[in-house]
């Protein structure tokens, strides 16, 4: 076996992953849900509803006000990777795990449904990966080097369905996949899989479930992205749940592990709470045995990646109101594209930063046991419990299939006649279900049925001793393939991409695969939407990008306004060695800050300059309490903000200040360096200019540019106290050189 | 089919129930739906089963196919794959794997199909 683990400055290195998977054997079997902490403390509060914190990852923008905490919310959060290159997804599984994610799922090639038997080897998918036991080896052994570097399990998920159910389920017991999408309804109404078949097999796939103590998610939520008018399919969409629920808990998947996949049905403008909140109550009173695997809405969504995240917000505000145990994150882009790897991550924050937020909530309020909500509830069981009832006057499942029960847009008992409609001799597979004989047997574990291997003097209590066990047991039975196709593989894609596997010495960006060169561009055009689509593409055509294509429109006005965002490819590589890089700043230590205050005492005067009512940056480097510059005995004079560059350089003259310390916020306009050059103009004209230390910074301040207007120094984004400090002190020793001081 | 929402007309069949009993009426009809379901499932088999079974028995996904394919064509499928092989093997003194790959190169089908001629007992 590798000796590889991953290195916490090194990137992800497939090749090592891929290395030697013949031998590899997946840790662990089973899923995993996150360890609630109670009175959590972390930096300066208190959580009511996380769980324990990870080893490593990557906080919340705003964390480093707070000590860089990274509270993790109670669920298990999705997210779904699936670029169609699979070795570029590993990588994204790194990143989504830094944010919060301990549940990947990965979406099958399209057409894979149909495929009877496994696909082996590692061919390039569309809108998915095609799921083979190389690809899901591989991830899963990157899987757990990630996990141990975050320091939380992770949960790997894929789908058991389509005409090779059985087989897949085998596959992934056997490699360690601990989560599953599993119901023989999603077979039957979108994939026109035959329903004999879909529920034979289902029978087989949730054993294989059950023994490898997978979570099970059901395919209800597509019911609600298929119907013309989602709400309406609400009544219907619990019975779908009781199916594969029930179905799968007789078949021995402990209803602990069975998740039932629900989405608020409707979304904005429709007043989506008031409709969605009755729903998800209904469905956890009955259904309170199992557990929740909360959907987002992706009915509705469009192109604009800000809208779908709101609404994906108000989902998760459900979430809290009601319950979830597995949090979905659909990635704002689905509407444009296959998700890029920027999505997959804003997905995950916006769930954690959400749930984060409303944490507690319900030690607050509650739902109202009466009224509108209980009503509506009671009233969607009830028609619930009518739909089953003609089911079952109508001969039982099949026939209500054949008989377009699902998913018409009426609320039953309300018909529209729009329903999909299966036979039960159609459809794929039709016709490939056999009756088994008296002697039938099978010498395998997790055999739905009986195995009947008594007639060979087996035992029933462990049929697959008659053989010395099956691959279950002895996993060293496992008949690994590597590849199957010369051409269509991963060795072949990593070798056209070499040049740029990550570390080495090219770069291009990157929005989905290794080096596919993809930006976007955000534009706003005076102009009506046409004519701001064609100028954004003649735009992008001008800046040499290749492949352009508009992904989002947005009118701003119908005549004064339009936002374009567009996707091209830049045609040319970066060679790493030749960019200029700008040295981390140096940094004194806290000691010699601190001796040389003592030797000199420095008095600094400090505002926010212009018209400008950001406090907050300034005071980060000034308060002591923030670790700012007060704490080496520096004497800071505040002014406040929206401070006049004049005031500030005539405080200074006053106090007799050592420098100046100018912060500006607001960028529009060039305002900040006008403000800056102002302050090192007004200081030349009252002679001070030479004897005093000038130091601006904001958000968008660049060193360089600040340089370049007056300043001594600039400090942007991400700068600290000691920073600050360390300029000025050094600044001094200068000055004192030069007799300036 | 259409029909206008006569929801509060059907309703008089569960209007009386507390909510514990249209709870419990609710599972009963679901576990009713599914009861034939789960039944068909112990009579019958399909391809994905068998191949699943084979896969368990220490065949790669193509050789399972290539098995299964011929039980079907021989109308042995019934028995179950697993057994076909099995039993071969144990006619023929052969390792189960072995008996398998055999009947992967299309060897020792007809050994196969006369096993299970008949109904001989075991």
């Amino acid at each position: 076996m590798s000796d590889y683990r991953l290195a916490p400055d090194k990137p992800i290195n497939v090749a090592e992953i891929l290395d030697d998977l013949e031998h590899y054997r997946p840790r662990r079997r089973g899923w995993t849900w996150r360890k609630p902490v109670e009175d959590l403390h972390m930096g300066p509060f208190e959580y009511h509803d996380c769980t324990e914190p990870l080893k490593k990852s990557v906080p919340l923008p705003p964390a480093h006000y707070f000590g860089n905490i990274d509270p993790q919310p109670s669920p298990v959060i999705t997210t779904e990777i699936a670029s169609g290159r699979f070795e570029d997804d590993i990588r994204r599984m790194r990143m989504a795990a830094h944010h919060g994610a301990d549940h990947i799922m990965v979406i099958r090639t399209a057409g894979q449904s149909h495929f009877d038997g496994l696909i082996e080897g590692t061919p390039q998918g569309m809108g998915g990966v095609p799921i083979t036991r190389k690809q899901v080896r591989a991830q899963r052994k990157a899987l757990d080097m990630i996990e141990d570097e975050v320091g939380r399990p992770i949960n790997y998920h894929s789908y058991v369905s389509g005409v090779a159910g059985p087989d897949i389920a085998v596959m992934f017991a056997e490699e360690g996949v601990n989560g599953v999408h599993q119901d023989p309804q999603y077979n039957v109404i979108y994939r026109n899989i035959n329903m004999i078949r879909s529920f034979v097999d289902a029978c087989e796939s949730k054993k294989l479930i059950a023994w490898a103590g997978m979570a099970q998610i059901d395919g209800a939520h597509n019911a609600n992205a298929t119907a013309r008018e989602a709400w309406k399919v609400m009544p219907e969409l619990m019975v779908q749940h009781a199916i594969n629920a029930i179905f799968s808990a007789r078949v021995g998947v402990p209803k602990s592990n069975i998740c039932l996949s629900t989405v608020p049905p409707t979304a904005t403008p429709a007043p989506c709470v008031y409709m969605d909140l009755p729903y998800a109550v209904a469905l956890r009173d009955l259904f309170h045995e199992y557990r929740m695997r909360a959907q987002m809405n992706t009915k509705y969504i469009e192109s604009s990646t800000r809208e779908a995240t709101v609404t994906h917000v108000l989902n998760m505000v459900i979430s809290k109101l009601t319950s979830a145990d597995i949090q979905s994150t659909i990635t704002p882009d689905e509407g444009r594209n296959v998700p890029w790897h920027i999505y997959n991550i804003e997905a995950c924050d916006t769930a954690k930063q959400t749930l984060v937020g409303l944490d507690g909530l319900m030690e607050m309020v509650e739902l109202k046991k009466d009224g509108y909500l209980r009503d509506k509830a009671r009233e969607l069981k009830e028609r619930a419990v009518l739909f089953m009832e003609e089911m079952l006057e109508l001969g039982g499942y099949f026939a209500a299939v054949e008989e377009g029960f699902f998913v018409d847009s009426g609320i039953y008992p309300e018909r529209n006649g729009d329903g999909i409609v299966r036979k039960m001799n159609g459809g794929i597979g039709a016709g490939t279900v056999f009756k088994r004989e008296a002697d039938y047997m099978a010498p395998v574990t997790a055999h739905y049925g009986y195995n009947n291997v008594e007639q060979y003097g087996g035992d029933p209590s462990n049929p697959s001793a008659l053989i010395g066990g099956c691959t279950l047991e002895c996993p060293d039975k496992i008949v690994y393939i590597d590849e199957l196709d010369d051409v269509d593989n991963v060795n072949v894609r990593m070798s056209e991409t070499a040049d740029f596997t990550p570390g080495s010495k090219k770069i291009r960006p990157e929005m989905e695969w290794l080096a596919d060169g993809t930006v976007m561009l955000t534009m706003f055009f005076p102009a009506p939407k046409q004519i701001a689509e064609a100028a954004a593409l003649e735009c992008a055509r001008r800046m040499n990008l290749a492949e352009c294509e508009v992904i989002s429109r947005e009118v701003m006005h119908p005549v004064d306004g339009t936002r374009i965002e567009v996707k091209g490819k830049v045609p040319f590589e970066i060679d790493v060695d030749s960019l200029v890089i700008p040295k981390e700043p140096d940094v004194l230590s806290d000691d010699v800050i601190r001796k040389d205050i003592k030797r000199r005492p420095m008095k600094i005067v400090a505002a926010t300059v212009g018209e400008d009512e950001h406090s907050v940056g300034l005071r980060e480097i000034i308060d002591i309490k923030h670790g700012g510059i007060e704490k080496y005995g520096m004497e800071v004079v505040y002014l406040g903000t929206s401070c006049p560059p004049e005031k500030l350089v005539a405080a200074a003259v006053e106090v007799n200040a050592d420098a100046i310390m100018a912060s500006t916020i607001i960028s529009h306009d060039d305002i900040h360096y006008k403000n800056i050059a102002k302050i090192d103009q007004i200081a030349r004209e009252m002679g001070i200019r030479d004897k005093i230390i000038f130091v601006a910074g904001g958000t968008q301040v660049t060193p360089e540019l600040a340089r370049k207007a007056g300043a001594d120094e600039g400090f942007g984004r991400g700068t600290h106290g000691v920073h600050n400090a360390t300029f000025l002190i050094k600044k001094r020793w200068e000055m004192e050189k030069e007799g300036r001081m | 089919m259409k029909r206008q929402d006569d929801y509060k007309v059907r309703r008089q069949s569960v209007a009386g129930l507390t909510d514990e009993q249209l709870e419990q009426r609710f599972w009963e009809l679901a576990n009713k739906l599914v009861d034939p379901l789960l039944q068909m499932g112990v009579e019958y088999t399909s391809p994905a089963i068998e191949r699943s079974v084979l896969l368990r028995m220490g065949f790669s996904s193509i050789e399972a196919k290539a098995i299964v394919d011929g039980c079907i064509e021989r109308s042995l499928i019934g028995h179950g794959a697993g057994n076909v092989v099995y039993r071969l093997a144990k006619s023929a003194g052969m390792e189960i794997r072995d008996a398998g790959l055999a009947l992967v190169e299309g060897r020792l089908w007809d050994d196969a199909e006369n096993l299970f001629k008949g109904g001989e007992d075991r």
